[in-house]
């Protein structure tokens, strides 16, 4: 094989993955929480054939929307794909790095964010109001966390690329600094269950819309916008998961298929952690998620302490 | 310079002829925005220049003040300050035109465009002064200009009231000013700027005090809490082409001080930056705390002044660190963050302004929770907006990310190069920890500001009736988006062009900032490159959408509420409902009032809420502190009788003293 044409596979692989494997997270979750309320749970590839469906159907809109609302779930899409393509698969890096590149992601998050909210005022329900409300809430709480978290680890690795970052946390790193990123881990594990609207801070399959914070914003999408919502949804959970898994796993080999393979085994376990605490644990009291947060945050700076020591 | 004096000499011009019109509205209208607009048009020219880097272009001419002198000159970091004032003045004055035109039927607009046309000049003037005198004559010119403005509508007790809090404290800052420079007069026995690097030689204790003098008299312009109450009161009540320059400009001139007299008082030390990064992170944090709990839309995008200022502040404070430190990269990303959000800040917050004058000329009023659904009926108002606030938000690929990123990567880079200094990590997390909350809640407010405004349905006949703005009023905000997108998507080059004016404020030679420069150039490509195919990837899912959309049904019906058939506008989420749980976290600091007449009985028939966030600073510290100086200011009472011939007495006693005092 010519030497531009592994670049060009290297560079796919980590994309092509997360696209298609993205959707099984969900049934994985699915049939871990099917387990331990004594069902089978759904076919392997259900959210696919959901997607399909979708994206075969009409749509109807509230006649209070604007173009706005067709556009959120085109722009949100389009910035997960854009995180997506930044983020690296534990020790395989992603096609785009950069110096800064966590910035953009946590931005491009911010954009996702941005336009689901706003999407969800276009509708004008007082439902999707409150959603909005929350999840703005939370997730600027959230962010903190997310960013020192980074920073410890920017610290401890000495780059400030996602890339890098991934894989220079090597096992031997977490035996000398075992603690910082062990906190650094937990902190960007609660950032993913707010960011991925999961148990504690949101209940996914909650059917009450008083109670709902992300659900509730999509209420009046149907057809190819929900399928659009849905698999972006899907691809945010991948990405904020490659990086908690990234962190979490630190198999190194070198060999790319072997690397590969022990992230993915990671993502599963990730996956089965998710569906095991959504079985085990309700979710917080709404006026609770905020000290859960600043936690998070308080978790990050003693990362960096730890990193110093 | 000969030009730019021309063009200033051009707008002021336009302003005296339309004085003299000031009768007919349109003709005043005409000419003073002609006068601005070709003024600026002429002067950006030689801005442009000198922000990159042409020869330096200066004028001394002699001038019969004590200690004055007219000594101008066009430098790097004039022309970086220059240049978004200059745009940002001729679209806000073509804007003006529009947006006067109602007031045009009853009253003069002779004196408005005067004093607007003044506001411009006094402005660049600041900006290009070398001398003391004139810096402080042209200070003082532009405080009056704007004051007069800011009354415009004056028969509206409110505005007087916020007219006179702004006088006071446009003058509180200037007193600072003033023993600054008296300060530096007297220790280098000149007031030319280019004599005072001769301070830190002759009087090296003194550089300390002249800082924190700069920080309080420049930072009173610019906004610095707790020194922004004059801001949220004066922003508001003038008219929405002035608070735009107001806001988007003129509060940068205090940006602007701070800035040329980190150059003139020479190498800094490093309690200055962590002083700046204080204050940063103090007026960014609350800035945008308070923003989040007010419900006017003006009074909303003025506290966003005083966020944004913080975030200019903290690039400025990291760069100030890495001076003090000797690090050429944080040193060029800071300044660069700092002063590229200048410029992005004039271009979104410009356009912001304008969008929410658009919203008070078509629908009547700026009470947030008054309007809605204006999307539909101002689509051209409601997509520029969108723009400015995701810009403002500090979201991907807008301009508002691009100077955030600059400090970012300039606190990574320090808190990565800096494990051994202590310092240096702390203010570098800080930050990081600060811009991270600080987008957050803009995301939240502005979010609120859009959506309340702009989507859903009308609450109010306000809404309900409102048109969209004229050409004049729409073309300005189209092109401040455009500036907005093109910043975002193209960086690197607008970075390199701050290039001379950072090897000016940094102190670094020129290999080390070019080589700054590169190195941030790189991400800075990544990110039109990534931008670039998100804009694919929208155009791509666009075409998947259509597609499978064709051919089949397509339906509009109401809103999904949950099984209720009837949804009315009175049941949309309103501000204060979005706020609440943020301004509940955050009780502490913002103080919310809250009056509440709950429904009582089996047939309640009367409820009420209302909600309101004073400043907490003007609640806490200045009125209190007015009231006792106020109180004993009474005792001299007593010398003031109403009578005509007493006052005669007591100047020709005061004449009587002064002569007998020179004669003795």
């Amino acid at each position: 094989m010519s030497h531009l044409a592994w670049t060009m596979m290297m560079m796919a692989v980590p994309l092509a993955t997360g696209l298609l494997l993205a959707p099984l997270l969900l049934t994985v979750i699915n049939r871990v929480k099917a387990f331990f309320s004594g069902r089978w749970g759904q076919p392997l590839l259900q959210p696919y054939l959901d997607l399909w469906k979708l994206l075969g159907k009409g749509a109807t809109y509230s006649r209070t929307t604007t173009w706005i609302f067709r556009a959120g779930p085109i722009v949100g899409l389009a910035a997960t794909l854009a995180v997506l393509a930044m983020m690296p698969l534990g020790g395989v890096p992603a096609p785009v790095r950069f110096r800064g590149d966590l910035l953009l992601f946590a931005n491009l998050l911010g954009l996702i964010r941005f336009i689901t909210v706003v999407a969800a005022l276009d509708t004008g329900s007082s439902f999707e109001g409150m959603g909005a409300s929350r999840e703005v809430l939370f997730s600027a709480l959230a962010e903190p966390a997310l960013l020192v978290g980074l920073a410890a680890v920017a610290l401890e690795t000495r780059s400030i690329s996602l890339s890098d970052m991934v894989a220079s946390v090597t096992a031997e790193r977490w035996l000398t600094q075992g603690p910082a990123l062990g906190l650094v881990v937990v902190a960007l594990g609660l950032v993913l269950v707010t960011e991925n609207a999961r148990i504690p801070v949101d209940d996914p399959t909650t059917h009450l819309e008083l109670t709902m914070i992300h659900e509730v914003m999509v209420l009046d999408h149907g057809g190819p916008d929900l399928a659009f919502i849905l698999y972006g949804a899907a691809l945010k959970l991948w990405a904020l998961g490659a990086l908690l898994v990234g962190m979490a796993v630190p198999v190194r080999t070198g060999n790319p298929l072997l690397d590969l393979g022990a992230f993915l085994a990671g993502m599963l376990i990730l996956a089965v952690v998710i569906g095991v605490v959504e079985s085990s644990m309700a979710r917080l009291r709404l006026l609770r998620i905020p000290k859960l947060l600043v936690g998070a945050t308080a978790l990050a700076v003693l990362a960096v302490v730890l990193v110093l020591r | 310079m000969t030009l730019f004096l021309f063009a200033m000499g051009v707008i002021v011009l336009g302003g005296l002829s339309a004085l003299i019109a000031g009768r007919s509205a349109r003709r005043a209208s005409l000419l003073g925005a002609g006068g601005a607009v070709t003024g600026c048009a002429l002067a950006l020219g030689p801005a442009l220049r000198a922000l990159l880097g042409g020869p330096l272009e200066r004028l001394d001419a002699p001038w019969s003040m004590p200690g004055g002198s007219f000594s101008v000159a066009l430098d790097p970091v004039s022309g970086l300050f220059l240049v978004p004032t200059l745009f940002l003045s001729a679209l806000a004055a073509v804007y003006g035109t529009g947006y006067l035109k109602p007031f045009g039927a009853t009253r003069a607009l002779g004196e408005a465009w005067f004093c607007f046309d003044l506001l411009v000049v006094s402005m660049a003037l600041v900006m290009v002064a070398r001398n003391g005198v004139l810096f402080l004559v042209a200070w003082e010119v532009m405080a009056l200009a704007s004051f007069f403005l800011v009354t415009f509508d004056r028969k509206t007790a409110s505005v007087r009231d916020a007219g006179w809090t702004y006088l006071i404290a446009t003058h509180l800052g200037t007193a600072f000013l003033l023993a600054m420079f008296v300060l530096l007069g007297g220790a280098t026995g000149s007031l030319e700027f280019d004599g005072f690097g001769t301070v830190a030689g002759t009087a090296p204790g003194l550089i300390g005090p002249l800082f924190l003098l700069a920080v309080i008299g420049f930072g009173t312009k610019a906004g610095f809490i707790p020194l922004h109450v004059w801001l949220p009161e004066a922003h508001p009540a003038a008219p929405s082409h002035v608070s735009a320059v107001m806001s988007g400009v003129m509060i940068k001139t205090g940006i602007y001080g701070l800035v040329r007299f980190l150059i003139v008082l020479g190498p800094p030390p490093v309690w200055w930056g962590w002083l700046l990064i204080g204050i940063g992170v103090t007026s960014g944090v609350l800035g945008v705390l308070l923003a989040l709990a007010q419900h006017d839309l003006k009074r909303l995008l003025a506290y966003h002044s005083v966020e944004n200022i913080g975030i200019i502040t903290l690039g400025l404070g990291l760069g100030t660190l890495g001076v003090a430190t000797g690090m050429p990269a944080l040193a060029v990303l800071g300044f660069g963050g700092g002063l590229l959000h200048v410029v992005n800040h004039a271009l979104f917050k410009g356009l912001l302004f304008l969008g929410a004058g658009a919203v008070l000329h078509g629908a009547g009023t700026g009470e947030i929770d008054h309007l809605g659904g204006l999307q539909r009926r101002m689509p051209w108002t409601g997509t520029c907006f969108l723009v400015g606030a995701a810009a403002i938000s500090g979201l991907p690929p807008l301009n508002g990310f691009v100077s955030e990123f600059l400090i970012y990567l300039g606190a990574f880079l320090g808190v990565i190069a800096a494990a051994g200094t202590v310092g240096i990590l702390v203010s570098g997390l800080v930050t990081i920890g600060a811009l991270a909350l600080i987008g957050g809640l803009a995301a939240a407010c502005f979010t609120k500001a859009f959506g309340i405004v702009f989507l859903g349905e009308p609450r109010s006949h306000h809404a309900a009736d409102a048109h969209e703005a004229g050409a004049s009023m729409r073309w300005p905000m189209a092109i401040l988006a455009a500036g907005c997108a093109v910043v975002g998507l193209f960086p690197a080059p607008a970075l390199r062009a701050l290039a001379p004016a950072l090897r000016l404020v940094t102190r670094q030679p020129e290999t080390a900032v070019a080589g700054a420069l590169a190195d941030a150039a790189t991400p800075l490509w990544m990110i039109t490159a990534v931008a670039t195919v998100f804009l694919a990837a929208v155009l791509l899912l666009a075409a998947v959408r259509r597609k499978c959309l064709a051919g089949r049904p397509v339906e509009e019906t109401v809103t999904w509420d949950c099984g209720y058939a009837r949804p009315t506008a009175r049941m949309q989420y309103t501000a204060s409902s979005y706020a609440q749980p943020l301004t509940e976290l955050f009780r502490l600091v913002l103080r919310t009032r809250v009056r509440l007449v709950a429904p009582t009985g089996l047939f309640p028939s009367r409820a009420m809420l209302v909600t309101e966030t004073p400043d907490v600073f003007r609640e806490a510290v200045f009125r209190p502190a007015f009231v006792g100086i106020r109180r004993a200011l009474d005792r001299l009472r007593i010398l003031q009788h109403g009578r005509i011939q007493l006052y005669v007495l007591y100047v020709v006693l005061t004449l009587v003293a002064l002569m007998v005092w020179t004669l003795r």
